[in-house]
């Protein structure tokens, strides 16, 4: 990953833009990649302190295998689950189609 | 795009090596959902089936489902792989609807099961050992629906519609490793393999393995390299294979497109696509984003699973017989050539009928019920026969009815009729539709009487000896004791009443 150099490009962001599919202009690259550096080279910070022996930390308290039983809860309505919804149609929540992809 | 220059299928095998890995989706049959409390059910009204949790509002958090979590493990065991000691999951993020959290809960790095085997058998009985990469847990997204293409492909809609009941549903994804060599068989390689993981994860009872309803989905992988250059070509990924017969159609079709595009000098792209069940093609789908672009990083709000080695020893003691092992004793106990105990998978006759037996009934009589009346009852009814609502042990009971004269043939199938309209127990059906067979001598000699005095020429048939004149007083002794009289006793009784 670029935060190892400490500097992420161009090129880069624009490739995180398309990934998120949000309109990026050649300005606001700049801007972005200028932005998105000072804080990946902060990040990086903890490197210099990590050492070796040190694993990556992903959970900050110790515990593993939290379950729940295999039983049913009540969840929400359709009207319930479709009132926060900016468009919805037969019951369903209504998006506007995604360029180039197809699942 | 120009039409797909397709080789045939010899000449491909003749030049091109196939090397095939096969991905295969199960959907669990848990109560609820992978991290919520939601039900799983088929067919629900869009959205009904939806939470906090799995429409992926804000403040909401997900917890494991312990079931689901013993299943991925069940499956690993049953398919030889290690367990991990420990894992995390991970967030696989994409831009598309059919998650409503952005990302979807996977595993990645980390994944449960790892480094298995399966031993495939052919249909020539030779054994092909296909080996497993990883079975890992995640869950499934929601159904898309796209509105204004005139294909109900996103090509051309004009907006989409979700439904996310679906969304979350504990799905286990298990990968094969690459599997070589196996030439022009790769198809029936791919086929056998998918059909006895489909009969291994039902036997576990943790999946319906539906394929018609999408509980099971595979997609194939498949590359080549011309024959002896050890050089491994660049695969495709074909998604949306439904069927058994759509994987062995996908590999071959794959197959004779890719040594098309090679032939003429050009290059495979790696790609998904698409499987099209009508034309049996493929179609290119979107380019392969990398893994790089999905951004995994480990789920913040779940716990890693750390599985003791207690638990671990204890779901194997759960683990059921193999089903091809299964297969073999059966086959041989009941004296079954190859061909009829294909007949009874096929049918899916062969566990109900195993269970009729493990419930006292002898083993033809209980084949005879389930592949003729109660076959032809599904039939009718256009379910399959393990959906018919009756089960073995009432078919047992209606067998164990008639062995003790309590009923003849004739009779038992008015009482499964019963049991089928949901009147109960056999012996409730017996007794409220007034079945039993009748053997009470007092009833029976009246019958007789009336009969025999009806017809004088019969009974002079008799006493000449002439015995066999018998059966049309049976008849008619059966017509008027509307077919309840036990046959045989009324066919003694007439005997002795002419001598």
């Amino acid at each position: 990953m670029p935060a190892e150099s400490g500097a992420i490009s161009r090129d880069e962001v624009a490739h995180l833009a398309r990934l998120a599919r949000l309109a990026v202009t050649d300005e606001e690259l700049d801007v972005f990649a200028g932005q998105l550096d000072v804080i990946l080279g902060s990040v990086a910070r903890v490197g210099e302190v990590a050492a070796d022996d040190i694993p990556p930390t992903s959970h900050a308290v110790p515990l593993e295998n939290v379950f729940r039983p295999d039983v049913r809860r009540p969840g929400l309505s359709q009207e319930q689950a479709l009132s926060g919804a900016p468009a919805a149609e037969d019951g369903r929540f209504r998006v506007p189609r995604i360029l180039g992809e197809e699942q | 795009m120009t039409a797909p220059v397709l080789v045939d299928y010899a000449d491909v095998v003749a030049r091109y090596e196939p090397t095939l890995g096969l991905e295969v989706h199960v959907e669990l049959s848990t109560n609820t959902k992978m991290f919520c409390g939601c039900p799983t059910e088929f067919g629900a009204e869009p959205n009904t089936q939806v939470c906090p949790t799995c429409l992926g509002l804000p403040g909401s958090l997900p917890v494991v489902n312990r079931t689901a979590v013993e299943s991925a493990i069940r499956i690993g065991l049953a398919l030889n792989c290690s367990i991990a000691p420990w894992g995390r999951f991970a967030r696989k993020n994409y831009f598309y609807p059919d998650m409503p959290k952005n990302f979807q809960t996977s595993q990645y790095d980390e994944p449960i099961c790892v480094d298995g085997y399966m031993d495939v058998t052919l249909d020539d009985g030779s054994t092909v050992r296909v080996e497993i990469e990883r079975a890992h847990m995640e869950e499934d997204t929601g159904k898309s629906l796209h509105v204004g293409g005139a294909t109900g492909r996103i090509h051309g809609a004009e907006y989409s519609l979700l439904d996310y009941n679906r969304a979350g549903v504990p799905l286990i994804e298990i990968v094969t490793k690459m599997i070589p060599d196996t030439g022009g068989r790769a198809p029936e390689v791919a086929r056998a393999y998918v059909t006895q993981l489909r009969d291994l994860v039902k036997s576990l009872g943790v999946s319906d393995v539906r394929m018609d309803q999408g509980s099971m989905r595979c997609d194939v992988n498949l590359s080549l390299s011309p024959t002896g250059s050890g050089v491994l070509g660049t695969r495709t990924e074909t998604k949306n294979v439904n069927s058994l017969r759509s994987v062995e159609r996908a590999v071959r079709y794959e197959m004779s497109r890719q040594a098309g595009v090679l032939d003429a000098g050009g290059e495979i792209v790696q790609e998904t696509r698409h499987f099209e069940e009508q034309s049996g093609t493929t179609r290119a789908g979107r380019r392969k984003e990398t893994s790089e672009d999905y951004r995994y990083f480990p789920e913040p709000d779940l716990v890693p699973i750390a599985p003791s080695a207690e638990w671990v020893e204890e779901l194997r003691g759960t683990l059921p017989e193999k089903p091809w092992e299964r297969r073999a004793r059966i086959q041989e106990s009941w004296g079954l050539s190859d061909e009829e105990l294909r007949d009874l998978v096929n049918a899916g006759a062969l566990d109900l009928i195993e269970a009729t037996v493990a419930a006292g009934a002898p083993a033809g009589e209980a084949r005879s019920w389930w592949v003729a009346y109660l076959t032809q009852q599904a039939n009718t009814r256009g379910v399959e026969l393990d959906q018919l609502p009756i089960t073995p042990l009432q078919v047992a009971r209606v067998v164990a009815l008639v062995a003790s004269g309590d009923l003849n043939n004739k009779l038992a199938r008015q009482v499964v009729d019963g049991v089928l309209a949901g009147e109960g127990e056999p012996d409730t059906v017996v007794e409220a539709r007034g079945l039993k067979v009748v053997s009470d001598d007092g009833a029976l000699i009246a019958a007789v009487d009336e009969a025999l005095a009806a017809q004088p020429d019969v009974v002079e048939k008799i006493k000449s000896g002439k015995v066999q004149a018998a059966g049309a007083i049976v008849g008619a002794v059966m017509k008027a004791t509307k077919g309840q009289a036990d046959a045989k006793r009324v066919r003694e009784l007439i005997i002795e009443r002419c001598t």
